[in-house]
């Protein structure tokens, strides 16, 4: 990597019970120059026939991404910091492979561009000291982007999670989860 | 002759709305910006700081401005997508007049000045100077609020003119003056900070004030109890504490009811009461039958959800109560406001850290735009239009004779029942869409036909500009410099970040010209926004809102400054009442009795349902910039009708099936959106759309008495389902309906 600002203290914490689905978060990553107005973050009603609940979706920023793994161009690649890294352009095969392998769901496929793309942490500005676009407009402080010492300070009731259990897998990741006090996992099924 | 002049399609085709998104890659110059320039959302009350990037002239983009303390960088989606109203394609170019069978054609501005003018005249000749009216609203700077309420006055010579604040802030402000002497929040949002208990009363906050959502939730990890008061379960409520789901109408039994269990549980400030406040017998007196199982009969909130809210906020220590239109928007709306205060003032919470109680101001500078312009009963530093002390000094400082300053004019509503009943006969409007905003629209556009003259400045042709004789191209708020005055009472700096494009001019350059030509020149030559505001200020002083010791550079200094600031040397006024002496000829705080009364229409045999109307997150109100935003229309692009799971089977309506809703007043179909998050008795349709597509087909003009804030919240409805399902929105183009 070329030199870098990078924070390796800062982490993304995501607050399920606060997202009020306003969507700031889609249309503020959509912004960046990369992503030619397509967000790579997704908002989504959980079921708006019985709850207005939404759930936010970013890449967890898995520690053994598996979408790199099953990827036959190599063109998924994880950083010293941590963060998984976007399909590179003149790699990507259109395979889908990652699509179906993600446990999280995140990566999208986009048919018009036939490449896969998918949240880098907004390298462009975490590389130079800045949050992530997300998690710097989220009015409802959803996404946060901080030490895990300022996050226990300010959110005395909760605790961050970064291991979900899939069935017999166990997956850990760079993303947080915040989960009731105590909490130190979360078995997904 | 205010019809349109081609049909409405071919309007639409010419002037839109049309949706306007990025680039792919953004817009050109965008990495690389002429300048960065800090200042703040075009939309709400809560006046988020954001920072525009500008190449060539034009917005080409935003960044978070992380330093502004109230949102710190946050943003909502219509804030991030805000910049997109610039570089529009259906912006006003030019000056254009109404022809016959051809639509709006441009013209110059000299022959759309002269046409003005000489209507005006002629108007105010034949029929008298109230003859003509003014609209404005309150998306103005205080600025350009301060310039059109001296305009009107001054120049037009006509009572006549009011605002579109009369459809948000007027029945908070008139509560407020009621019980405090003085119309602003009582205190800034860091109190929320550490409130162990937030009443949050008829506020949808995640949709209509994002940016607030993060203070609640402060609160929230401080270990603070919400309460939240709505007939929906809104997002905030879906994880409060209490949620009471109150029936539309019936809010003031709610608070009676809590207020009396105060008392009769010994949970009152008995110091506070007696040494701060009068009323209070009076109006414990009138709520002394509201029982916990007659509120629970009447309001429909179980018994037991009311006394533990009323436990709550009666053992708690410190506490914020928060309102906005919810309670607002209704033929009681002021008693509505007074039955909350009455809460505050009982428990004596106020005017201390983490003790706070405020009206959430709806629009960019609903704060400011009413306390010094265009309000028809109301001079600069709100003052008393019809107080001869107060008249004099605005006389004094405006240059003019005192007799020749009008008197209290007709509210917004009642100027446009005016205008139907013939008395009314010529209209300017500015920042200001009623056909979409106010109730009953196919009365509205009525009115807007009987008019023999209008002229419309605006930046976009709304759907009232439509009926215009003469458009002037005007200005968007990136467009000049000014302030504006947050939710909070925080006056603060917007910064002009382009020029208007082609032959567009600023609003005030347009407004003094048009005085010019009236003859007044000498009354209205400014060389700048700061020139204006430095008059504002001397015309506020002395007054409630007095803003003599604010000056552009003192907002730049201090990233805002809160009202009172009586002189140089002065802070400002983060929080109110820390000094106990309330603005009222007494010098205390007033309760004021607020007993229940039926709302303005009922339910019966014919039209059995309540209907209530509100907002959604992606849109703002009357929708003239976001219905034009193409992300911010994708994300709900048309009105649904919100019907719980029970009255649809009762109806045998199936989700996104189109149901025809009407009132005594109209009817529109709407598509049926089946959710359990809203009372069984009720249904909701978002109010930002126009023509078929308007919720405000069924609202009512009943009015409150005191505030004339019509009663968009509850009004009876039947309903009808089509036995056809909708279209795609894609099709149905809500966001232009004709």
């Amino acid at each position: 990597m070329e030199y870098t600002n990078f924070n390796k203290n800062e982490e993304f914490f995501v607050d399920m019970q606060r997202c009020i689905g306003c969507k700031a978060c889609e249309m503020a990553c959509a912004e960046c120059e990369t992503n030619g107005q397509e967000s790579m973050i997704h908002v989504n009603y959980v079921e708006r026939a019985t709850t207005i609940q939404t759930t936010v979706q970013v890449c967890m920023h898995c520690d053994d991404p598996v979408c790199a793994k099953v990827c036959p161009a190599d063109a998924i690649t994880k950083d010293e910091f941590g963060i998984v890294h976007t399909a590179n352009t003149s790699r990507c095969i259109g395979c889908s492979n990652c699509v179906l392998a993600c446990p999280f769901g995140v990566p999208k496929k986009m048919e018009q561009y036939d490449m896969m793309m998918k949240c880098n942490m907004c390298y462009d500005r975490t590389s130079i000291g800045k949050k992530p676009m997300c998690a710097t407009v989220c009015p409802s402080s959803a996404l946060f982007y901080g030490t895990r010492e300022q996050m226990m300070e300010m959110r005395p009731n909760s605790t961050p999670v970064n291991k979900f259990i899939f069935g017999n897998e166990t997956v850990t990741t760079k993303v947080n989860i915040m989960m009731p006090k105590g909490s130190t996992q979360l078995k997904v099924d | 002759m205010a019809k349109l002049p081609v049909p409405v399609e071919k309007i639409v085709e010419d002037f839109g709305p049309h949706l306007n998104y990025a680039p792919k890659d953004g817009y050109a110059g965008r990495d690389e910006p002429d300048k960065v320039v800090e200042t703040h959302c075009c939309f709400c009350g809560m006046q988020c700081g954001i920072k525009l990037l500008v190449k060539d002239d034009k917005v080409v983009g935003f960044d978070p401005w992380m330093e502004f303390p109230f949102n710190e960088g946050r943003l909502c989606p219509k804030g991030v997508q805000r910049y997109l109203q610039n570089n529009h394609p259906d912006r006003i170019l030019s000056p254009l007049k109404r022809v016959e069978g051809k639509g709006f054609e441009k013209i110059s501005w000299d022959e759309a000045m002269d046409k003005t003018v000489s209507e005006i005249k002629r108007i105010q000749t034949t029929y008298g100077n109230d003859a003509f009216s003014m609209l404005s609203g309150v998306s103005l700077t205080n600025e350009k609020s301060y310039l059109v309420g001296k305009f009107a006055r001054v120049a037009l010579k006509t009572k006549n003119l009011d605002y579109n604040g009369r459809l948000c802030m007027v029945s908070a402000g008139a509560g407020n003056k009621k019980a405090f002497g003085l119309d602003r929040a009582s205190n800034n949002y860091s109190d929320l900070e550490y409130a162990e208990v937030i009443i949050v009363a008829g506020a949808n906050i995640s949709e209509t004030f994002p940016t607030l959502t993060h203070w609640i939730w402060k609160a929230r990890d401080r270990g603070a109890k919400l309460i939240v008061i709505d007939p929906r379960i809104i997002p905030l409520a879906r994880t409060a504490d209490i949620h009471l789901d109150v029936k539309p109408g019936t809010d003031s039994v709610l608070y009676g009811a809590m207020l009396k269990y105060l008392a009769d549980h010994d949970m009152l400030d008995q110091e506070f009461i007696n040494e701060h406040t009068s009323g209070f017998e009076a109006t414990l007196d009138a709520v002394k039958d509201y029982t916990l199982e007659w509120a629970e009969e009447i309001t429909g909130i179980q018994k037991e959800k009311i006394k533990a809210a009323a436990e709550l906020w009666g053992k708690a220590k410190t506490s914020f109560l928060l309102h906005a239109r919810g309670i607002e928007h209704h033929s009681k709306g002021v008693d509505n406001v007074l039955g909350c205060i009455n809460l505050v003032l009982a428990t004596g919470r106020l005017g201390k850290p983490y003790c706070g109680y405020a009206t959430i101001t709806g629009q960019g500078n609903g704060q400011g735009g009413r306390e010094h312009g265009h309000k028809c009963d109301q001079l600069p530093g709100n003052r008393d239009i019809e107080n001869p002390e107060h008249r004099k000094y605005i006389s004094e400082v405006w240059g003019i004779n005192e007799k020749d300053m009008p008197g209290k004019g007709l509210s917004a509503y009642e100027i446009i029942e005016a205008i139907h009943r013939g008395e009314i006969k010529g209209l300017i409007s500015i920042c200001f869409n009623p056909l979409v905003s106010l109730p009953n629209s196919n009365y509205v556009r009525e009115a807007l036909e009987k008019l023999e003259f209008y002229m419309c400045i605006d930046f976009f042709l709304n759907e009232t500009a439509r009926h215009a004789d003469i458009i002037m191209a005007g200005s968007l708020q990136e467009e000049e410099e000014g302030t504006t005055t947050s939710a909070e009472g925080r006056v603060i700096r917007i910064r002009k970040a382009v020029n208007p494009p082609g032959d567009a001019r600023t609003d005030t350059s347009i407004i003094l010209e048009i005085a010019k030509r009236l003859g007044v020149e000498d009354k209205f030559s400014y060389e700048s926004s700061e020139q204006i505001f430095n008059e504002l200020r001397v015309a506020s002083k002395g007054g409630t809102a007095d803003y003599f010791g604010i000056s552009y550079k003192k907002i730049e200094d201090n990233m805002g400054v809160f009202w009172p600031c009586p002189s140089d040397d002065h802070p400002g006024t983060p929080r109110l009442w820390e000094d106990r002496k309330f603005k009222t000829p007494d010098g205390k705080a007033h309760f004021n009795p607020a007993p229940y009364k039926l709302p303005g229409e009922v339910t019966d045999e014919t039209y059995p349902i309540i209907l209530t109307t509100g907002r959604v997150v992606s849109q703002y109100l009357s929708g003239t910039q976001t219905r034009r935003i193409g992300k911010l229309v994708d994300q709900y692009p048309e009105p649904l009708l919100e019907i719980h799971p029970e009255m649809a089977a009762q109806y045998g309506i199936q989700q996104n099936e189109l149901i025809k809703v009407s009132t005594r007043r109209g009817e529109g179909i709407f598509p049926a959106n089946i959710v359990e998050t809203i009372r069984k008795d009720t249904v909701f349709i978002p109010y930002h759309w126009p023509g078929k597509k308007s919720a405000n087909l069924l609202t009512p003009g009943t009015l409150d008495p005191i505030s004339k804030i019509p009663e968009f919240k509850v009004c009876a409805c039947k309903l009808e389902p089509l036995k056809e399902f909708a279209k795609p929105a894609s099709e149905t183009k809500a966001f232009a309906s004709s």
